[in-house]
């Protein structure tokens, strides 16, 4: 059994102590320097602007898909900028630290980066984008006027945001892991890692993880129950259909994680043997369960950009999308195929050449479906009117990129190539490949397509254009060298180098990396530059895109209960099939409708679990046990709460809607 | 309300984009699917914890192995303390339908009661493991089962918590919809685990006693 550490333990303080604040390594000192200014700023500017009580009422206890949609957006967005930062120090540490020049980042430092990078780049960017894609576009899809749990929802949310607190605390108070982003046993097993970097992890995970799993439900409950009159299943939008499947495949993947990260912490905190070298524990069996989980993760986030660019090259090419059916038969088979894959992830464990042909086989199978579905959108916008327009530009960067990425994976399929490349850059280059090329493209392409639909004035052209050219050809500077130095023999993670010759592959990579970073500021910029130009930018008919699906016939942003009267559609592009046959939107007859009252619960209870995680992970056992009381105290509170809903009285609705008329005949 | 049959052949003909006439969404209309959908969650929970038995169930670092620990009598009375919590249940759920308050309040007391003899008994068999020196550091099979069948355990544990909450709430409000709709979500939770301890009852004791 592992000793557990000498560490004096304080009562009241747990593990926290004075040396707990870096106030030693001065690039945390900075960072830490620099966002305290910058919070004080921002809180302040709340404060004078008098905004704390309009955020709360309206945004923070809001039970409204879409702003919980725009605020899982706005987090991911943040969090984009922390894991950026992290890997272009990565990039600057692995250009510098040849030979004699040890580079700038100490390994303590450099193992928590690239560690923070991965778990905040999946978790807390892609996730929370994703998810608040599907939130904001899902219930307009399907003319709900909201989520079947809208509570659920905004707990979802903020638990989400608990997890992103914890592993920005770590930044500050303690360390993160140092692990890398799966944290194996047994390097993260107390024996290995006795700070608090892997209970951080932990506990960061399973608070976010379990407002994944609830909106997952969520979700699949809205579209199941949800949907308008007669739009069966072959007539939702495809964007509906992946994310149908995204949230089974969450509902049937983050328990494993979850299990996984409790027995971890059972190993941690309790001297339990699951995960350790010896007592008949098994750490393979960590590395088995994590993929389970983590193979479906990857197309969790994949799925919805598939989707999104099924909407997407429909619209501007004008047409109806090619294959239709084929296209939700590949979803549904990449569905079930993403269980079926995951020991690809680890042929070199050693299990035998027919348990690895097996998932050798299954994981080159699952490049059929998605073939097939490249084919759908290029015959989609085969003599199609096309419109380059942001969104579209991005799906074609996308087809491309992800091509390449597709083809690289399939290379590592084959295990005797698994062999020499496994856990080396290559693999690296491959996974950004997608990810970035996939899931990112994606979400920009859904942010510029959805947005005017969010605030009800398009993006600006320029800056995305150049935010669109550096991200891109960025892209291909910082990871086609990766390619090169993966097939050079060159493994992820490391430090420092002695081989010369890597070097300038590194430096290109380096300078791809900054081009990303002007990508990313030309992004802020093509924010800021919307904002200042939106009356120019503005669409008031609601439909700037000459859009097909049921969000469009709405207005931008669409009123709190999204549609004055629940749609009825006949096919599947309904909008489109809509404005051909001469739809009249209705200017009377309105009724009072019923919707979801906000809360405050959600926002309390996730707090409650932060302080629970904090004193968790601190071994502040008070605390943890306080948070834990008063969590349930809370939910309990909450059930007893029995008047939830309300009716949006009928004058309003049709103040609403007259007004909307007015613009309409104003601007046509 | 007007009908999707309405699509006429010519595309001339407007058919209705929308319902003029609204009937008012059930409130909790999703509920039982959410709730369903989350229990499955919560088996896939399960189906790890019992994968991972599966796999550590025989390291037992030459330390006790099932037939040096496990008490089958003992382990079948906790399994009809179980089984009869879920025919209460059943009961209390046959009561709310015919809207009798009493009689419901008293088959979820009953219920509880079952349940927590329940849990008296597992705790009592985890107190005498331990005091044996079986405690769940000692192997990797261990390890497993107690975590398997503490899992279960922590779920009957909220699952009391949750039925006490809607005693009261029973109690102070009536079988409401709300609240009967409550009591099915609990019905489900209360037999589901009842389903799992089959499974920890066949895969765990009875299969461990025959190693």
């Amino acid at each position: 059994m592992m000793s557990t550490p000498a560490l004096a333990i304080s009562p009241i303080f747990g593990r926290l102590t004075l040396e707990s604040f870096p106030l030693h390594e001065p690039i945390l000192l900075v960072t830490f320097i620099g966002v305290m200014l910058g919070g004080i700023a921002l809180l302040g500017a709340l404060t004078y602007f008098k905004l704390w009580g309009y955020l709360w009422k309206e945004w923070f206890t809001s039970v409204d898909h879409k702003k919980i949609g725009i605020m899982y957006c706005i987090l991911g967005l943040v969090m984009l900028l922390r894991g950026f930062a992290d890997a272009l120090m990565m990039r600057a540490q692995q250009a510098m630290a040849f030979g004699a020049n040890d580079g700038f980042l100490p390994a303590h430092h450099y193992d928590q980066i690239f560690t923070a990078h991965g778990v905040i780049m999946i978790f807390f960017v892609a996730m929370p984008f994703v998810t608040g894609l599907m939130n904001f576009v899902v219930p307009l899809q399907i003319g709900a006027r909201d989520v079947s749990f809208p509570f659920l929802n905004n707990f979802s949310f903020w638990m989400t945001v608990a997890g992103a607190v914890l592993v920005m605390m770590s930044l500050f108070v303690g360390e993160f892991a140092r692990t890398g982003w799966l944290a194996y046993p047994p390097l993260s097993g107390i024996g290995y890692s006795p700070d608090v970097g892997v209970d951080y992890y932990i506990w960061a995970l399973q608070v976010a993880g379990v407002g994944t799993t609830l909106s997952g439900v969520n979700l699949i409950a809205t579209i199941v129950k949800m949907r308008a009159p007669s739009m069966s299943y072959m007539k939702m939008p495809v964007f509906v259909w992946t994310s149908l499947c995204t949230n089974i495949l969450i509902v049937a993947s983050f328990p494993v994680l979850t299990v996984v990260l409790a027995l971890l912490s059972l190993d941690r905190y309790a001297g339990m043997n699951f995960f350790t070298n010896d007592l008949g524990g098994n750490p393979m069996m960590y590395v088995n369960l994590i993929w389970i989980w983590g193979h479906p993760e990857v197309y969790i986030l994949v799925l919805p950009a598939f989707g999104i660019f099924s909407e997407v090259v429909s619209t501007f090419s004008g047409k109806r999308l090619f294959g239709y059916t084929s296209m939700v038969y590949a979803t549904a088979v990449i569905t079930i195929l993403s269980y079926l894959v995951w020991l690809h992830h680890f042929f070199t464990m050693g299990s035998g050449a027919s348990v690895n042909s097996f998932f050798g086989i299954t994981t080159m199978v699952i490049s059929i479906p998605t073939g097939a579905k490249i084919f759908n959108w290029l015959f989609t916008m085969y003599r199609g009117r096309i419109r380059f327009e942001l969104p579209m530009m991005w799906t074609i960067a996308f087809m491309i990129t992800f091509v390449i990425g597709g083809m690289t994976g399939v290379l590592l399929a084959v295990p005797p190539a698994d062999f020499v490349l496994h856990n080396s850059l290559f693999l690296i280059a491959h996974f950004h490949n997608v990810i970035i090329g996939g899931v990112l493209f994606g979400l920009f392409a859904g942010i510029n397509y959805w947005f005017p639909k969010a605030f009800g004035f398009k993006l600006d052209v320029f800056w995305g254009k150049v935010s669109f050219w550096f991200w891109v050809v960025g892209f291909y500077f910082a990871f086609m060298p990766l390619y090169v130095l993966g097939l050079m023999g060159v493994t992820r993670r490391l430090r420092h180098f002695d081989d010369p010759s890597y070097q300038i592959w590194f430096m290109i990579a380096a300078f791809g990396a900054v081009l990303i970073a002007i990508g990313i500021g030309a992004m802020l910029v093509q924010f800021v530059m919307t904002f200042v130009k939106r009356e120019q930018l503005r669409d008031v008919t609601g439909d700037p895109w000459n859009g097909r699906t049921l969000e469009w016939s709405t207005s931008s942003p669409p009123p709190s209960y999204n549609f004055a009267f629940t749609p009825v559609i006949h096919e599947g592009d309904s909008y489109a099939d809509m404005k051909r046959r001469g739809y009249v939107r209705p200017t009377s007859g309105f009724r009072a409708i019923h919707m979801p009252k906000n809360t405050g619960t959600g926002v309390i209870l996730a707090a409650l679990s932060t302080v629970m995680a904090v004193g968790l992970i601190w071994y502040m056992w008070w605390l943890a046990v306080l948070g834990f009381v008063a969590l349930l105290g809370v939910a309990i509170h909450h059930t007893f709460n029995y008047h939830r809903d309300f009716h949006i009285p009928v004058e309003e609705v049709i103040a609403t809607e007259d007004a909307r008329t007015h613009l309409l005949a104003a601007g046509a | 309300m007007s009908s999707a049959n309405l699509i006429p052949d010519a595309d001339t003909a407007v058919p209705s984009f929308y319902l003029t006439d609204e009937p008012d969404h059930a409130e909790g209309g999703s509920t039982m699917l959410g709730f369903w959908i989350y229990l499955m969650s919560d088996c896939l929970i399960f189906a790890i914890l019992f994968a991972t038995y599966g796999v550590l169930g025989a390291n037992y670092a030459a330390g006790p192995s099932p037939k040096d620990l496990f008490e089958l009598p003992l382990v079948a009375l906790n399994t009809a303390m179980l089984l009869f919590s879920s025919i209460t249940y059943g009961f209390a759920m046959l009561s709310a339908q015919e809207g009798d308050k009493r009689a419901t309040l008293i088959w979820l007391a009953l219920t509880g009661l079952f349940g927590l003899s329940f849990l008296g008994i597992e705790l009592h068999e985890f107190h005498s493991l331990i005091h044996e020196g079986a405690t769940p550091q000692r192997s990797g099979f261990l390890s497993a089962f107690f975590t398997l069948v503490g899992t279960h355990g922590l779920h009957v544990t909220f699952g009391l918590v949750w039925l006490v909450t809607l005693m009261v709430q029973v109690g102070k409000y009536g079988l409401i919809a709300a609240n009967t709709r409550r009591l099915m979500c609990l019905s489900l939770f209360w037999h589901f685990l009842d389903v799992i301890w089959i499974g920890v009852f066949t895969f765990v004791y009875l299969l461990g006693m025959l190693r």
